[in-house]
């Protein structure tokens, strides 16, 4: 049973881990909007230029 | 558009591209009403013939304020969007699409309120209303992207809220304020971000704290899991590893203690400080007693350790709060709303010229312009007159009231008609608005506040537990010291209130996610508790019951004359002026031509169409025309207002308009009358108005013409002869009445502060989520005393148990742990769930109407409860 000794504190540092990444997480901003970025996947994203030309052209 | 349902366009002709246009807007929820509906807010198209030029297609448009945001949508090339939003839009509001309503935010001294400047950075943070679902989002971030200068978008659906930064040499502040009015959209710069920044810094850390909490006690429960499962098999675990698990799990448990339960600790350190007892300091107690015993047992190596109690109970409470948290900043967003009524800037009628100058810049004595539309900025004396001014916002009467010469106007209320100036009175915090605001806060002062009674139940329960240990622990070291602290720990352990303690808000926030799922958003903890015992419930009409739109509820024709005609001349006549009443015409506009038009203040429209002058307007106006006096007496069935028409030979029709009343106001009533609550109307509204609304509905009990502080007064009798009274508002003269009910429930799109200031917050605008709402809470309290009963049975049980040293601690906690895990189960039934069964009855229905456009569906419909079945819904609307 001495592998506990190794592996307990094996899962405490990963807890920790995972609990800095998620603190990082919080900081930058990922959970303060759970709503809308689920929608930028379903955009059909056209090339940044062209939209900007067909403006220019007025629609 | 096409490219989103995976259809190609080239290839269908112009049928079947046609047909797709029609497809792309089957978000409405009637398909009934889809033909004549409109593309872009949804609202019934009545006789508008607009079409909007969508990708090719033609789609109906119910306005011209509509018509230029659909097509401008389509012209940039964003009419996905109309695919991916899940609800139909607000109704832009055309006075918000022309360029000069926002002119005056590009002035530096009105623009440095609202905007921070970092080098030739810009930012400001915009409240935005009409955002109603994520494609919103998406449209505003994209569109504003597009604008030259625009340098950083983030718009965030749930909160309503877009903050943007630009390059302030190449774009003002009204530019991009245009920018999302013209999508149909009304910006509120906040002169602030403060609160929204407190409310995202809350927001994280709870999060953390949160994370913090369940790592831990998932940590723990292993360990503590392997002990428990070696002392119930009744082996000896290895001294050495038993320890070891020891140790870790304190070190583990310290941070969830210090970390996680650090609001706690420190809620409980502050009400000591304060010679108090407040809902944090049993908590507290509980949890210091745990931990500083396991901590030392855990150090010597002897007795029990309670870490996993410990860490699971404050992850349960942090939890609680989380969810409450969320809840409370979804809605209660709003600090400023009072400012928000108020325009930044006015009109200042100088010695040569009018300029605009901010508010603050203002003195008494000045003289304003208004223009028409517009917000009156401060209290002041008209200087010329007549004005029609809305004043619903402070009496709630929907009907413009008209003011002359001479008279005063408040600030915040809305002029209607022709421009006036105005002398200014009255600024800032002397104005009628102020004191509404004050009024309110008094009102709130009141409130009885239900949380206290918990408080003090909980602190007295500990006292008695604290003595109750205290004996025990006495009267063990006199027959055997040696057990004396295990059973003493036993007894605070067992009788630590932790399942009492979350019995409660375990219920409540249960129930607060299945309402907000309903469209029902409840911003103060006590509320659920209150709705459930209510037994009367009163209704402002004003935007409550009706959808405070005035519309054409019936047209008279004389002889010869048909309906269509005589609406198609009053729309003609009415086209050009800005009265309520003349917006209910709006929509029959056919396109007639009409010239010489001109408005008689407090009378009504003349012009000339087919060559013959036209009246529309009061009684006498019209008849005058003709060189009558006004013979015809209103007929005595009608409510609402009477418009008449003329010519200059005779009277063509008679209008009654009426503000509509909301599609399930009266199914929402008799539901409320099922759970025996009692319905009354207590409005600031006409008698005539107020009777229509009441027999519609089926309303008996109803008081019209009531002041703000009539209203107040009327509510405190009710309170006194034992009733408990849930108040439906919308305006801010509700504000005080809604702080004095022991519920208040607001409407989502009412006023800012009435939403600010209530218990309840209705999102859907939808009235059936009342009852539903109701019954709800009952349930709620139902098993919130259930969970009390359970809780309070096993704490009483075993108290005598432990108290007599039959129950090792270990198996206290695991009771303890039990016991909290039976009161979260059985709470978990009151969250939003919905049968496989259900499902596919609801698809089957939706599926059937499609098919048959409502025929069959009602073999279905009978199989669903009315409230969760869409086909009995639409087919009420219907009716």
């Amino acid at each position: 049973m001495s592998i506990l000794f190794v592996l307990v504190p094996l899962s405490l540092a990963l807890v920790v881990f995972a609990g800095w990444a998620f603190f990082w997480a919080v900081g930058a901003g990922q959970f303060d909007d759970l709503d809308s970025p689920g929608w930028e996947i379903l955009r059909d994203e056209e090339p940044h230029d062209d939209r900007e030309k067909r403006i220019a052209d007025g629609g | 558009m096409n490219v989103g349902l995976g259809i190609p366009d080239a290839g269908l002709g112009s049928k079947g591209g046609a047909w797709l246009c029609s497809m792309a807007s089957t978000d409405l929820p009637n398909p009934d009403s889809q033909a004549r509906a409109c593309f872009h807010c949804g609202e019934p198209l009545l006789n508008s013939k607009l079409l909007a030029r969508i990708d090719g297609c033609e789609e109906p448009v119910c306005c011209a304020g509509c018509l230029a945001v659909a097509e401008l949508i389509a012209g940039i090339g964003f009419s996905e969007y109309y695919l991916y939003r899940d609800a139909p839009n607000a109704k832009p509001d055309a006075a918000a699409l022309t360029e000069d309503a926002w002119a005056a935010y590009a002035s530096p001294e009105v623009s440095d309120d609202f905007v921070r400047r970092r080098g030739d950075l810009a930012q400001t943070t915009f409240l935005v209303d009409g955002l109603r679902c994520s494609a919103c989002s998406w449209l505003i971030d994209k569109v504003l992207r597009t604008q030259p200068g625009v340098r950083d978008v983030s718009v965030n659906a749930a909160t309503a809220r877009a903050h943007i930064e630009w390059d302030h040499g190449r774009l003002t502040l009204a530019d991009v304020m245009r920018t999302i009015a013209q999508l149909g959209y009304r910006p509120h710069p906040l002169t602030s971000a403060s609160i929204a920044k407190t409310h995202q810094h809350e927001r994280r850390s709870a999060l953390k704290r949160l994370l913090v909490a369940s790592f831990g006690m998932m940590q723990v429960m292993m360990f503590a899991a392997s002990i428990y499962a070696a002392q119930l098999s009744g082996e000896a675990m290895d001294p050495q590893i038993l320890q070891f698990f020891r140790i870790f799990s304190l070190l583990v448990a310290t941070p969830v203690m210090f970390y996680a339960g650090a609001p706690f600790l420190l809620g409980a350190w502050n009400s000591v400080r304060a010679h108090s007892v407040g809902m944090d300091s049993p908590v507290s107690l509980a949890l210091v007693l745990a931990y500083s015993a396991s901590v030392w047992n855990a150090l010597v190596g002897r007795g029990e350790v309670y870490f996993d109690s410990v860490t699971m109970f404050i992850f349960f409470l942090t939890l609680s709060r989380f969810i409450a948290m969320s809840v409370r900043h979804r809605t209660a967003g709003v600090t400023d709303a009072l400012a928000r009524q108020l325009p930044a800037v006015a009109h200042r009628v100088g010695a040569s010229r009018t300029e605009d100058v901010p508010l603050a810049a203002l003195k008494r004595g000045d003289i304003v312009l208004v223009r028409p539309g517009e917000a009156i900025p401060v209290d002041g004396e008209l200087i010329e007159g007549p004005a029609s001014i809305d004043e619903s916002m402070l009496t709630g009467e929907s009907l413009p009231a008209s003011r002359g010469k001479g008279e005063r106007a408040a600030a915040g209320t809305l002029n209607l008609a022709a421009p006036f100036r105005m002398r200014v009175t009255a600024i800032g915090a002397s104005t009628v608005l102020s004191h509404i605001a004050a009024l309110l806060q008094r009102a709130q002062a009141q409130k009885p506040a239900i949380s206290c009674a918990a408080d003090r139940a909980a602190a007295r329960f500990l006292i008695w537990v604290l003595v109750g240990a205290a004996v025990v622990c006495a009267v063990w070291l006199a027959i055997d010291p040696a057990r004396a602290f295990e059973a003493t720990l036993a007894v605070l352990v067992v009788a630590c209130p932790c399942a009492f303690a979350i019995a409660m808000p375990a219920a409540l926030s249960a129930a607060t996610a299945q309402l907000a799922q309903r469209g029902a958003l409840v911003t103060r903890p006590d509320a659920l508790q209150a709705l459930a015992k209510v037994d009367c419930i009163v209704f402002d009409k004003t935007g409550t019951l009706t959808r405070g739109q005035i519309q054409v509820e019936r047209c008279t024709p004389s002889a010869n004359m048909d309906v269509a005609r005589c609406l198609a001349i009053a729309a003609a006549l009415e086209q050009s002026s800005e009265h309520p009443l003349a917006r209910a015409f709006a929509a029959f506009d056919a396109g007639l031509d009409v010239h010489s038009v001109r408005t008689v203040a407090g009378c009504g429209v003349e012009g000339v169409l087919g060559g013959r002058r036209h009246r529309v307007g009061s009684p006498d106006f019209v008849a005058d025309l003709r060189g009558e006096a006004s013979s015809t007496a209103p007929p005595s069935e009608a409510h609402g207002t009477i418009v008449y028409l003329g010519d200059e030979t005779r009277e063509l029709a008679r209008f009654e308009l009426r503000d509509k009343v909301r599609e399930n106001a009266a199914v929402a009533v008799s539901a409320l009358a099922a759970l025996d609550v009692a319905p009354r109307i207590l409005s600031g509204d006409d008698r005539g108005a107020v009777e229509a609304v009441a027999i519609h509905c089926g309303i008996s009990e109803r008081l019209a013409r009531r002041s703000p502080q009539e209203k107040l007064a009327h509510l405190r009798e009710l309170q006194q002869s034992g009733r408990r009274v849930a108040m439906v508002g919308d305006g801010v003269n509700d504000a005080p009445v809604l702080g004095a009910a022991n519920v208040s429930i607001a409407m989502g799109r009412g006023a800012a502060l009435a939403q600010a200031t209530s218990d309840i917050v209705l999102v859907g605008e939808n009235l059936e989520t009342l009852p539903q709402a109701i019954a709800l809470a009952r349930r709620t309290l139902a098993i919130a005393r259930q969970n009390l009963v359970w809780s309070t049975v096993y704490n009483f049980g075993s108290l005598p148990l432990a108290a007599l040293g039959y129950v090792p601690p270990w198996l206290a906690a695991l009771g303890m742990s039990l016991s909290s895990a039976a009161v979260v189960l059985n709470s978990m039934r009151l969250l939003p769930k919905r049968s496989a069964a259900e499902r596919r009855l609801h698809a089957e229905a939706r599926r059937a109407q499609e098919r048959t456009g409502g025929a069959i569906a009602t073999t279905v419909t009978k199989t669903l409860p009315p409230e969760r079945n869409p086909i009995s819904q639409s087919s009420r609307l219907a009716s």
